[in-house]
């Protein structure tokens, strides 16, 4: 597999209202694969957002360099393929839907690239459905619940037919149905679509069914690997000022017990396994 | 509770009048309020008459929406009716004692309080007919040919949509900024109009700077959306002249020609 964003040392500085540089990114570096499905977690003001933002050409490196399939960012030849190829779904639905009716909403991604009208049409009928809303397609979206208009925004980057998706808490602003909603709709585009899922997020539980979980802490990633190895390390999460999946604390502190059960234990399923194999 | 004002006073339809191109109903709207003061005497008016209410029996909107429409103008086409029955000079009619009515006068009433009633008719009929949403890409239209001299037609039209996409978002936060303050114990409704607009403080600071960061966010959500301003871009939805459109200029066409007809 071939990385379809790749991030080499990048730094970046926001420049604050009093000339002071506030250092958001601090030599980071990544590789994402296609087809891969990778969470970011971090305390608040940890990056996250700028690292979100420089895959999408929305900021710029000022050191170091971001290729997205190959494109450096930093050309501005490139700035709307690589919009194209990485889309971008935000935190709030209610600030980056632009239409007043949901299928020209979705249908404002290609109509920006001049794809042809009959064309336009098609995705946005595909990108509907992909996200289960096609039954919405001619209403207002002030009047869908939050996931019903999170899953508009997905679907309006879906019809411009990116290879990539990066999420910027799209859960955080949700209720639990919404969110549920829009999670099974993420992990849909990833398995069945092979959309390149990076899904920044504050839930652990989000965080686990990923492939790879990668952690921020100042401007740096500080960790990653599988959920299983990443939430193993509980202390070191702590210290960051991250939770843990209950379960997982739960198994920890069993394990202090000295009770013989794993420290890897993720989700509510796997816990039940390993407690019934411990009689 | 106040998400439920209309914007606009759009009745939604499916009959011939709602299906034709906004860009014909925008332009007939326009011809038909010129044609209208090209109206010499009374006799004309009949065509227009007939003009208007075949309008509205197609469109199916109810003459009580109609009139409902003439209301907030009403106080202009009273002070009208009053300022030309009283200020017209010429032949004093007899049996109103000291009141000075003229023939001229209630003859010039009479004709400006029509001509008034279906300009305002007309135009209401247009956004009673047409979508928001059409009313822009309409106008949107319209406005290209103009371009070339700087008219920035597809910009206009992204204001209009994005002012009509938020207008419910912003006054749902009205009402929850306002019920918050409320429950804190603002007082909006009593007082006088100096106090109340001192109460309406509080709310609108809040609101403005929600309605900037929301400003700040889509923009720099369209941005990622590829947006880059009118040019290269394509629309979904693309408008097209249908027969009906072709007879609805047609028959406005024959309006315009019987009144001049009449001069
Ligand atoms: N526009 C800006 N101007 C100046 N500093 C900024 C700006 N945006 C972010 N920062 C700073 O950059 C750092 C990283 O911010 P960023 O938004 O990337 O964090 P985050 O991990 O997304 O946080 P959160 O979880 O709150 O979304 C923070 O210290 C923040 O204060
Ligand atoms: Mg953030």
């Amino acid at each position: 597999m071939t990385s379809i964003i790749s991030a080499q040392n990048v730094v970046f500085e926001y420049i604050s209202h009093d000339d002071n540089k506030v250092t958001a990114l601090d030599n980071v570096s990544q590789e994402i694969k296609k087809g891969e499905f990778v969470a970011v977690l971090g305390h608040n003001g940890s990056g996250k957002s700028t690292l979100a933002k420089h895959f999408n050409a929305l900021l710029l490196p000022s050191k170091g360099t971001v290729y997205i399939k190959g494109m450096d960012t930093r050309n501005e030849e490139n700035t709307w393929n690589i919009r194209q190829t990485a889309g971008m779904v935000f935190q709030n639905p209610d600030n980056q839907i632009v239409a007043t009716v949901v299928e020209e909403d979705v249908a404002f991604g290609p109509e920006n690239l001049g794809v042809e009208p009959h064309e336009i049409r098609k995705r946005v009928d595909e990108a509907l459905k992909t996200v289960g809303m096609q039954d919405y397609a001619k209403d207002a979206p002030h009047y869908l619940s939050g996931g019903q208009k999170q899953r508009i925004s997905i679907a309006g980057v879906l019809a411009m037919k990116p290879e990539c998706m990066i999420l910027d808490e799209p859960t955080a602003m949700l209720d639990p149905s919404g969110r549920k909603e829009v999670m099974e709709t993420i992990k849909r585009l990833n398995k069945e679509e092979g959309i390149t899922i990076i899904l920044i997020t504050h839930f652990m539980d989000e965080a686990v069914q990923a492939d790879r979980v990668v952690v921020m802490q100042r401007g740096n990633a500080i960790m990653q690997g599988t959920p299983k190895q990443v939430f193993a390390e509980i202390d070191k999460l702590k210290s960051v000022g991250l939770d843990v999946p209950q379960v997982t604390e739960l198994c920890a502190r069993l394990h202090k017990e000295g009770i013989d059960i794993p420290l890897d234990v993720l989700t509510v399923e796997e816990m039940v396994v390993e407690l019934c194999r411990l009689k | 509770m106040i998400k439920d004002i209309t914007i606009g006073q759009y009745m939604p339809g499916e009959t011939s009048i709602h299906r034709l191109d906004p860009r014909i109903k925008i332009l007939a709207t326009i011809v038909y309020i010129s044609i209208l003061f090209f109206i010499k005497g009374f006799f004309p008016y009949l065509y227009v008459l007939g003009y208007l209410g075949m309008v509205i029996w197609l469109s199916e909107i109810s003459p009580k929406t109609i009139l409902k429409s003439l209301k907030p103008l009403a106080v202009i086409i009273l002070l009208t009716l009053v300022f030309n029955i009283f200020m017209t000079p010429g032949e004093k009619l007899p049996g109103f004692g000291f009141l000075p009515i003229t023939k001229e006068g209630l003859y010039q009433a009479g004709y400006m309080g029509l001509r008034l009633m279906f300009l305002i008719t007309g135009a209401s009929l247009l956004t009673l007919t047409t979508s928001p949403i059409a009313l822009t890409d309409g106008i949107e239209k319209l406005l290209n040919p103009f371009k070339k001299i700087g008219v920035p037609a597809h910009e206009l039209a992204m204001m209009m949509t994005i002012a009509l996409r938020f207008i419910p978002t912003l006054l749902d936060e009205t009402d929850k900024i306002m019920k918050a303050q409320m429950a804190r114990g603002a007082d909006f409704e009593s007082g006088n109009l100096f106090s109340r607009a001192k109460a309406m403080i509080p709310l609108l600071v809040p609101l403005f700077i929600s309605a900037f960061r929301r400003a700040e966010e889509l923009a720099l959500a369209i941005e990622a959306r590829c947006y880059r301003g009118g040019e290269n871009r394509t629309r979904m939805k693309q408008l097209k002249l249908k027969g009906i459109d072709y007879s609805a200029s047609l028959i406005t066409l024959l309006l315009c020609v019987a009144i001049i007809f009449t001069r």
